[in-house]
């Protein structure tokens, strides 16, 4: 339904994910029982091609799952992920290849993402030996021109550094070379600035903007802070307990956030003002259900200030539009 | 009015390795009011964490050079033995809440069983009645007294938290220093836990030393704040004026990189990055970041009083 709307705004989109899903087995050796996590259950977005999304949610929701799945670093349980028109979901090995071409990862800790004892020239060259880069000096060129995209100018240098011999920042810029040196159609970046500090993420954020706005990369951006997400994304999943439970284009969610979840969040995000140490906020008490076994009805119902009794622990919310492009799972808009 | 709490006066900690010596507390001074929290920003590897360590005392074996003034309380605490410190001062005055200490409960003994050790091996108190405080301290917190036979590999991260934020409290402190306590943590916990410091700031009277990187966090709890760049505070302003009109170059670039939800600005990033401090540049340490700099910046700035104890450490508000 989320992807019916886009395709007719603003044209085939280059990623569809239907009603994805992704179970893992936890075996149970006492009692002899299969029980299932369940980290994604159920998630529908789409990219459009160029474009930069943000999911967003806090650690254990299943937001880097979900990446993952998306990548098909992990294989889907059920539903549906079509990319560039083709179906994804159950590539074999060999034809996998292809999408790993035009797919990318930028990960949250780039020091433990980069192998120590390589230097960024071998990093850089090793994705383009796996796929048939023969010629040396078009690897090298290649080099050149994916550490000159994330800035790492002079190019000679950074060449010959080895990882630890960077600065978190520059090493998520190769990071992000390495992931963008095959020119790939897409990257997913799971919280690609979370470990950088203050000064840094922003020089981080504007790279991957400028990725998107000169290059036209498509990016899926993945992270637990919503304030980053409204200078970077156009549009933002808001994803609670393995589910999309809002989304909206990023000015109208942020402005005009329905889910009482994405109202708790933007709550309790400060802005740096001395008035902030005055207020008490509103958290919703308790924590994320567990998911092997998530509450019945809405998964959040058990923290929602709106609570409907007798509807809200009992059925499951659709997905509604209750606005154009503005897409709520809760019950207080059906 | 009310009387200083602490006062830190011309703090210096270096430590000595292989490479040379680390300078990473080098001449820091900020004072606190009894009652007051002062926020201590700064980017990592900045000295936030050592000048925390150097005020509890709790520093490593390699510390070369340690001198200074803290007066707490009126007392210069740089006086005071390692044995009377160890009595008088640590976690029967200050306690100390470093950096990740949820990590640092046993996971298979009981909660309660670990929050009693500073009651039951500092104060020499019985058994029942530490538990009985620790029962009370948990509710502080806003968790059940229950939690006191669980196991902490039981909890989530948050409750973790609180746990360890009581136990900081339970000998009745007058100051306490949270190193960052909730970076690890998501949001909606995050602003649980600081909802928690604020009622006990409020009801308690108790003076925080709270470290974070998290500008927007700071002003969550900051009723001063000291801006720490390099080893050095380069800037120590109140609350009210810090948020609105940093003054420092450094805290205005930093200022313009918090990305914020209700406000529409531009975000700015510095460039570069902070000189090491093994060898910092002689001047002022921010000089080849900063897109102020003239001549003077080459010499080291003195703290600039702009107004009673509050400074900024650089040339360009120094009078002509």
């Amino acid at each position: 339904m989320l992807a019916l709307h886009e395709e007719v705004v603003m044209g085939a989109p280059l990623l569809l994910v239907e009603n994805l899903r992704k179970y893992f087995e936890i075996k149970r050796v006492f009692l002899g029982k299969k029980t299932y996590l369940r980290a994604v259950d159920g998630v529908s977005l789409s990219l459009v091609r160029g474009e930069a999304i943000s999911i967003v949610g806090e650690s254990g929701c299943g937001k880097t799952t979900l990446g993952k799945t998306i990548l098909r670093l992990y294989k889907p349980t059920d539903g549906r992920i079509i990319f560039d028109g083709r179906d994804i979901t159950h590539l074999g090995w060999k034809d996998l290849k292809w999408y790993r071409r035009e797919t990318g990862l930028v990960q949250q800790d780039p020091f433990g993402a980069l192998p120590p004892f390589m230097t960024v020239k071998r990093i850089l060259e090793e994705p383009l030996v796996i796929n048939g880069v023969k010629n040396r000096r078009e690897r090298e060129e290649k080099i050149y021109k994916a550490l000159e995209r994330v800035k790492l100018t002079p190019v000679e240098d950074f060449i010959n550094k080895y990882p630890h011999m960077l600065s978190g920042g520059q090493q998520q810029r190769v990071v992000i070379a390495r992931a963008t040196i095959l020119e790939p159609k897409m990257i997913v970046a799971d919280e690609p600035i979370s470990m950088l500090d203050a000064s840094v993420r922003i020089e981080i954020l504007k790279l991957l903007q400028e990725l998107q706005q000169k290059y036209n990369q498509s990016i899926i951006y993945i992270t637990h802070d919503l304030s980053t997400t409204k200078y970077f994304s156009e549009r933002i999943y808001i994803m609670y307990a393995a589910q999309i439970v809002e989304s909206a284009s990023t000015s109208d969610l942020l402005q005009n956030p329905m889910h009482p979840y994405t109202r708790a969040l933007l709550n309790v995000i400060p802005d740096p003002d001395p008035g902030n140490r005055f207020i008490i906020r509103n958290v919703p008490a308790g924590e994320p259900p567990n998911l092997m076994n998530p509450p019945p009805g809405c998964r959040f119902h058990p923290r929602c200030p709106n609570f409907i009794k007798g509807v809200c622990d009992t059925r499951e919310p659709s997905i509604i539009e209750v606005a154009k492009g503005h897409y709520v799972k809760c019950w207080l808009y059906g | 009015m009310r009387k200083e709490h602490l006062s830190v006066k011309h703090l210096i900690m270096y430590y000595r390795t292989m490479r040379g010596e680390v300078r990473a507390v080098d001449d820091v001074s900020f004072s606190l009011l009894k009652g007051e929290t002062v926020a201590l920003i700064g980017e990592s590897g900045c000295g936030k964490s050592s000048l925390a360590k150097a005020i509890i005392r709790l520093m490593p074996r390699n510390v070369s050079i340690y001198k200074g003034i803290i007066l707490f309380n009126g007392i210069n605490l740089m006086d005071l033995d390692e044995e009377e410190f160890r009595r008088k001062i640590r976690w029967s005055k200050i306690t100390y809440v470093p950096q990740a200490a949820l990590n640092s409960l046993n996971p298979v003994i009981k909660v309660g069983e670990q929050m009693i050790e500073p009651l039951t091996i500092i104060y020499k108190m019985g058994k029942r009645e530490a538990l009985e405080k620790a029962a009370e301290a948990l509710r502080r917190v806003g968790i059940d007294e229950s939690f006191i036979d669980r196991y902490p590999f039981e909890l989530s991260g948050g409750m973790k938290q609180r746990i360890i934020i009581a136990t900081a409290l339970l000998t009745n402190p007058e100051l306490i220093i949270l190193d960052e306590p909730t970076s690890s943590l998501d949001t909606l916990t995050q602003a649980n836990i600081m909802n928690i410091l604020k009622s006990i700031k409020r009801e308690t009277g108790l003076s925080m030393i709270f470290i974070t990187h998290d500008i927007s966090l700071s002003s969550e709890l900051a009723d001063k704040v000291a801006v720490m760049y390099a080893g050095q505070i380069v800037e120590f302003d109140t609350a009210e004026r810090f948020y609105s009109n940093p003054k420092h170059p450094y805290s205005q670039k930093l200022m313009d990189s918090v990305p914020t939800l209700r406000t529409n600005k531009k975000l700015d990033f510095i460039p570069g990055s902070p000189p090491s401090l093994l060898n910092p540049p002689k001047g002022c340490r921010f000089a080849e970041r900063c897109q102020f700099a003239f001549n003077n910046c080459a010499e080291d700035p003195p703290a600039i009083y702009l107004d009673g104890d509050f400074y900024v450490k650089c040339w360009l508000y120094m009078r002509k």
